[in-house]
């Protein structure tokens, strides 16, 4: 059966979700081969085995952490030359693009982004995209080449599928590129303790209607209530209210969580091309001309500061 | 010393109009409004504080593969106050997909002689966000990618990267290759002179053949990736609305204990 390389997002040896969703994917075309990098990467072969890596290609070296980007191609072009795989597999990350699309020029191949699914197909691999803030839905193929395929959070399910996880490690010599641009500084992200936005399966949202960064702590406390993300409108975020890095839309992140609730958003079509895949869609606005009662499957029309803290004591109420 | 800055921008369907694919899965153009990207005025953006900012001598050129009327996001990107423009237009290039253009606007980034390229994060349509750095590794330079700041000092670039985990800190030497995000800074609004100046400014129109491209190398015939269907989504069934009378929270959190979520 071919090999599928699957790109491991993990941090110091923990596997982030996106990675166990790909291999769910990866087993409908073939033989998942797991490339993981960096500080840690041993330790993930055991959660990559239970979920069906055949091999786990592992490296470590101070480039992946020194240099942007590109050390990180140079590797998994080394395995891609190692394993002669049916496709190359990795998460729609803002890196893992960067990653996908660097090496799909070298190895001449094309690439598609941020699918939403993935099936074997007669002439390769058919993905599943939204477009034109996810109106459409579309379905296609590389046809150059091998088929290199960035796949977005929440696109399958996370199932066990125990295989020998073989850890082997990858050789690799770096191009004259990989030192090309200096990290010269990192300062990790405050943990929130809540789920990343991108990943999690509930999402909270709060916009102008929050009117102040100071009430955002309601939208917090229903998100909690929920184990829920908190994401922001541009509006919100463009006012200050609340950090880029939580921005759903066009211009921040896109999400498709199982839930969404929006609280005080319009629904203007740059913040709908970044949740409208979402499964269940909620909106609680006091507009009730507000377009995102298009898209809900329950709309609230009322003031979301007397709505908000009501469905939250509800929330806590039942579940005791 | 002199500083040749790239900034390529693109000419994108008005993302609030209705958007829709022709016979042949291609993007429709002729039945909505095109205009820049509002992504790509970031990076014009970012070329004019640089060239305000520095001592050297810059020259800022903005680049754009598209129809004729795409010259309107060279016009719009000049008034802004770059100093001049190079449209590639080609009746070949329709259907050209990211790896084709890249192949383009790095071949056009060569004949116009450059030390920085800037572009945007993402166009508003394809919304892929892989250009930059499909771009990067053709022209064989450094990506300083997704940068919210941008400095450019003695040949380096300099730049802040959130990302999801951390903020980076980056360095590269020119000849570079940036993106720069909405984070970046508010991009100017043209004035009447600037307007009146544009029209002034040279734009050099190349072709295919101006680049040394083969016809089959871009175009629907040359795409790397192929689109089987696309569908429109099925509307909404229409959910249920109800207005908050007092009770509004307690009955959405009927809805969602019904749903499973609670």
């Amino acid at each position: 059966m071919a090999e599928v390389l699957v790109y491991v997002d993990h941090v110091d040896g923990a596997v982030r979700k996106p990675t166990l969703e790909l291999l769910t994917l990866a087993r409908r075309i073939g033989e998942p081969v797991a490339v993981a990098l960096g500080a840690g990467a041993d330790a993930t072969a055991a959660v990559l085995a239970e979920h069906g890596a055949v091999k786990v290609l592992t490296a470590d070296a101070p480039e992946f952490t020194e240099y942007l980007v590109v050390p990180k191609v140079d590797a998994l072009q080394a395995a891609y030359e190692a394993v002669s795989p049916a496709a190359v597999l990795v998460p729609s990350s803002a890196e893992g693009k960067e990653i996908a699309a660097r090496l799909a020029v070298r190895i001449g191949s094309g690439i598609i982004t941020d699918a939403v699914d993935l099936e074997a197909g007669d002439e390769g691999p058919v993905a599943t995209q939204s477009a034109f803030a996810a109106s459409f839905t579309t379905k296609s193929r590389v046809s150059k080449g091998t088929p290199v395929i960035t796949v977005k959070p929440n696109s399958a399910p996370v199932e066990a599928a125990p295989a020998a996880g073989a850890v082997e490690a990858l050789a690799v010599t770096f191009g004259a590129l990989a030192t090309g641009t200096k990290v010269t500084g990192r300062t990790p992200r405050e943990s929130t303790g809540r789920p990343e936005l991108t990943e999690a399966a509930i999402v909270v949202s709060g916009g102008r209607g929050v009117n102040g960064a100071e009430n955002f702590g309601i939208i917090e406390e229903l998100a909690d209530s929920l184990g829920a993300a908190v994401g922001a409108s541009r509006a919100a975020v463009d006012a200050g209210w609340y950090p880029h890095t939580n921005q759903v839309g066009q211009t921040g992140k896109s999400v498709s969580p199982q839930l969404y609730i929006a609280s005080g958003i319009s629904g203007a079509i740059q913040h709908r091309a970044g949740m409208q895949t979402s499964k269940t869609i909620v909106a609680i606005n006091k507009d009730s001309e507000a377009p995102i009662f298009d898209l809900v499957d329950y709309g609230v029309v009322g003031d979301l500061f007397a709505v908000v803290p009501q469905l939250t004591e509800e929330i806590k109420a039942r579940k005791g | 010393m002199s500083l040749r800055i790239v900034v390529c921008v693109k000419y994108v369907p008005d993302a609030t109009g209705d958007r829709q694919f022709t016979e042949d899965l291609t993007v429709n153009r002729d039945d909505v409004d095109g205009l820049l990207s509002e992504l790509d005025e970031y990076a014009v953006e970012q070329a004019l504080q640089i060239s305000e900012n520095s001592d050297d001598d810059v020259e800022i050129t903005v680049l754009t593969v598209g129809p004729e009327d795409a010259k309107d996001a060279l016009r719009k990107a000049l008034s802004m106050g770059a100093d001049k423009a190079i449209h590639v237009e080609d009746d070949d290039l329709h259907g050209t997909d990211v790896m084709g253009t890249s192949l383009v606007l790095a071949k056009a980034i060569e004949k116009a002689g450059y030390d920085l390229v800037i572009t945007g994060m993402a166009s508003t349509d394809g919304t892929m966000g892989v250009l930059p750095a499909i771009l990067a590794e053709r022209l064989g330079v450094p990506q300083a990618t997704l940068l919210s700041e941008v400095k450019v000092e003695d040949g380096t670039v300099t730049g802040r990267r959130d990302g999801d985990t951390a903020s980076e800190q980056l360095a590269a030497s020119l000849p570079a290759l940036v993106s720069v995000t909405d984070q970046s800074g508010e991009a100017r609004y043209p004035s009447f002179k600037g307007i009146m100046a544009a029209k002034k400014k040279p734009v050099e129109s190349w072709d295919l053949e101006d680049l040394e491209i083969e016809a089959d190398e871009v175009g629907l015939e040359g795409s790397w990736t192929a689109v089987d269907s696309a569908a429109q989504r099925p509307a909404r069934t229409a959910g249920t609305i109800v207005k908050d009378e007092g009770e509004g929270g307690k009955q959405l959190a009927e809805f969602l204990a019904g749903q499973k979520f609670i």
